[in-house]
């Protein structure tokens, strides 16, 4: 069946076209197209995981454009990476579009929204099974219009349409970076393959400064699209798309496709020891950074979505410091505990008839019982808390860290995990226990198309760390075949106690300012100071790009605008107006009568003949 | 014999008179007589160089014959033209024929 990999992506695709042309026929129905299709992608996943931990690599492409001495292909392939990463989003994809009939059943367009998840979930399966980068770009842009497509879902939000072409523009920026950083490596190696690529760059054949602008340049696309500092202001804003594509999109598949990126091209990072650094750095202040704005935000979703910067951020210091096994293992335990914290949300926000402050929440612990056991699953896996899947994968992160020597990053490392257990567990504390503060009560627990996924999500969210655990370490082996990367760091036990404790700590603190006296995150912000002012206005990171990018650009479109409206049309128009006026001037000699038309031709004619008589001087 | 000069005057004048008879008279069926003027006026002139001109010959005064037959052919059609005009507008002023006006 591996053979048959390239099916994985087809069937969304199929189930796209379908949907383009009779989503209007079927309206409801098309959640069961998007469904099936995804459940087939699924299965056929899994078959192909388990022939690939059995088997070799396979790989197939065929000549696609030939230009001198250079072939571009196109294909698939099946590596140990990718075939992990067809199960995560297929997984997550195929749970997303099941929450999703009945989060979107009272949307009018929801054949429309289960087109578009149709055509992300084959763009980011064809991203993950590209065999070269130009491939991988091309979904990488795809993928990026789906993004735009599903965060302005409901355009008729103002917020949501400027969200949409803010994180459209945004990426863009880090697409440009990929871009060039693609013809760089073309123009140095020759080819497109990753394995043709790497080949060179291990014989030393690209020199160093090269190798490192290629790979800072690559690295920019996964800024963007991973919302890494500094493009990361697209992220939080992206909320106001539908919770499913939250959960889809901007925690567990696309955001993770730049951290994917930086695992595919690996080898040529590891080339480079300042790419290496710029990575690690990126990624701690990253994940610092954005963890601190989710210590006082009160919007459930902005705080998972600044949660998801600050894990990125994680996973690319993980990359960045040599931790290529802790990075990708923790992007997967990652996308499932996410995405169930992003679905529960979702399930919690779709139950408070769209309400999404988590003041105005609590108590609901009582009221919607699935929902928050396995929220507070989620919260406990990305809290760190043994066993559950994001202990062992945050703990192979700071063991990465500490191994790589750099103990600033591993502080930083420390406080964003302890920050993170404190921010889930504020979120969780404010939200789920206490009184019910809101206006509208709760329609109770969710439908069992909005349960399911939570709790199969929540199994994963627990079982998906003991694959890389120090009892075995399975996704280790599998993960490095067919790389030298050399050994990957392993936390000792005082690493384990440590993230334990921090884990703990971050949630005991959370407890006892939050749980233990029902207080509730003010309401009233004006008169906070200091740093908590600067947090909640995220470090006037907004404000900043709207004076210094934002604003110049306007002022100079509005500038071409002007000289557009007032020189160029100015011309057009007055050439226009002079021949109708004088159209309008001349049409009023026609006025029918026989005998002026009469004169007017023999004058013309006696003209004529005086001129050709002055000319040829006749009468001189 | 009669110098060409004078001749000739005698039809530029005929031709002037018929001239302003067609542009200023309102009357179709005179603006149609000063037609005819006109082309009599060149009929003096062909005459006029068939018999004195410096290549005196006879085309010209065949030429008059056939100027003479398109009159007679021009005034039928001419006339049963105002005659429709008139069954269809009632008049057959030429300023109030002005439909083809801007």
């Amino acid at each position: 069946m591996i053979q048959n990999a390239w099916l994985i992506p087809v069937f969304p695709l199929i189930a796209f076209i379908i949907l383009l042309f009779l989503g209007n026929t079927l309206k409801e129905k098309s959640s069961y197209v998007g469904i099936t299709a995804m459940a087939l992608s699924f299965i056929l996943s899994v078959i192909v995981l388990f022939e690939r931990i059995g088997g070799e690599t396979y790989s197939f492409t065929v000549n696609w454009i030939t230009f001198g001495d250079s072939t571009i292909t196109m294909g698939y392939e099946v590596t140990p990476l990718n075939a992990i990463m067809l199960i995560v989003v297929t997984l997550v994809s195929l749970l997303v579009h099941i929450f999703s009939r009945e989060y979107m059943h009272e949307d009018k367009r929801i054949n429309v929204f289960y087109s578009y998840l149709g055509l992300f979930s084959f763009s980011m399966l064809g991203l993950v099974l590209a065999p070269n980068v130009l491939q991988l770009f091309i979904f990488w842009e795809l993928v990026g219009l789906c993004s735009f497509l599903l965060v302005g879902f409901w355009y008729f939000k103002p917020e949501a349409a400027a969200a949409a072409k803010k994180a459209f523009l945004t990426t863009r920026i880090g697409d440009v970076g990929l871009l060039i950083g693609i013809i760089l490596l073309f123009n140095a190696t020759g080819s497109f393959e990753y394995a043709e690529v790497f080949a060179h760059v291990e014989a030393g054949l690209v020199n160093d400064t090269m190798i490192t602008i290629i790979a800072i340049a690559i690295f920019l696309g996964a800024v963007g699209k991973s919302a890494q500092f500094p493009l990361h202001v697209w992220l939080p804003d992206a909320m106001e798309g539908p919770t499913p594509v939250s959960a889809l999109i901007h925690a567990a598949t696309m955001v993770a496709a730049g951290v994917y990126l930086v695992g595919v091209m690996y080898p040529l990072f590891v080339a480079s020891s300042t790419a290496m650094t710029i990575v690690a750095y990126v990624g701690a202040i990253t994940a610092f950074f954005a963890g601190s704005i989710a210590l006082v935000n009160t919007d459930i979703k902005r705080i998972l979505a600044y949660s998801t910067v600050s894990q990125l951020g994680f996973m690319i210091l993980a990359l960045g410091t040599g931790g290529y096994v802790a990075g990708l293992f923790h992007l997967t335990t990652h996308a499932f505990f996410k995405a169930l914290l992003f679905l529960g949300a979702g399930s919690v926000i779709f139950a408070l008839h769209h309400r999404q402050d988590i003041r105005k929440m609590g108590g609901l612990w009582s009221r919607m019982r699935i929902t928050s056991i396995t929220f507070m699953i989620g919260a406990l896996a990305i809290a760190g808390v043994p066993p559950l899947a994001g202990f062992w994968s945050k703990e192979g992160i700071l063991a990465a860290v500490w191994e790589g020597g750099d103990i600033f990053l591993f502080i930083l490392a420390v406080i964003t995990a302890f920050m993170t257990a404190f921010y889930m567990f504020r979120l969780f504390f404010t939200a789920f226990t206490g009184e019910f503060r809101g206006d509208h009560e709760p329609h109770g627990e969710n439908k069992k198309w909005m349960t399911i996924p939570l709790v199969v999500l929540a199994v994963f969210a627990i079982a998906a760390g003991f694959v890389n655990t120090p009892f075995g370490f399975w996704l280790e082996d599998f993960l490095l075949q067919g790389l030298t990367l050399g050994a990957q760091a392993h936390g000792e036990l005082w690493l384990a106690g440590l993230s334990i404790v921090i884990a703990l700590g971050g949630i005991g603190l959370a407890y006892f300012m939050y749980g233990k006296k029902g207080t509730v995150p003010a309401t009233d912000t004006s008169n906070v100071s200091g740093v908590h002012k600067l947090l909640l206005n995220k470090y006037y990171i907004d404000e900043l790009y709207q004076a210094v990018f934002v604003r110049p650009t306007v002022a100079i479109g509005k500038f071409f605008w002007e000289v557009d409206k007032g020189v160029v049309d100015g011309i057009v128009n007055f050439i226009g107006r002079a021949t109708r006026s004088s159209g309008r001037t001349f049409a009023k000699r026609h006025d029918g009568q026989l005998q002026t038309y009469g004169l007017v031709t023999i004058i013309g004619g006696l003209a004529v003949i005086a001129l050709a008589f002055v000319v040829r001087g006749y009468f001189g | 014999m009669v110098p060409i000069e004078l001749v000739l005057a005698l039809g530029a004048i005929l031709f002037c008179i018929g001239l302003y008879g067609v542009l200023t008279r309102r009357h179709l069926v005179i603006v149609l007589v000063c037609i005819e003027l006109m082309l009599n006026s060149v009929n003096i002139n062909l005459v006029a160089f068939s018999s004195i001109g410096p290549f005196a010959n006879i085309t010209g005064q065949v030429f008059t014959l056939f100027v003479i037959t398109l009159a007679a052919a021009e005034a039928a059609v001419g006339l049963a033209i105002l005659i429709a005009l008139y069954r269809n507008r009632e008049s057959i002023d030429a300023i109030k024929q002005d439909l083809l006006r801007w």
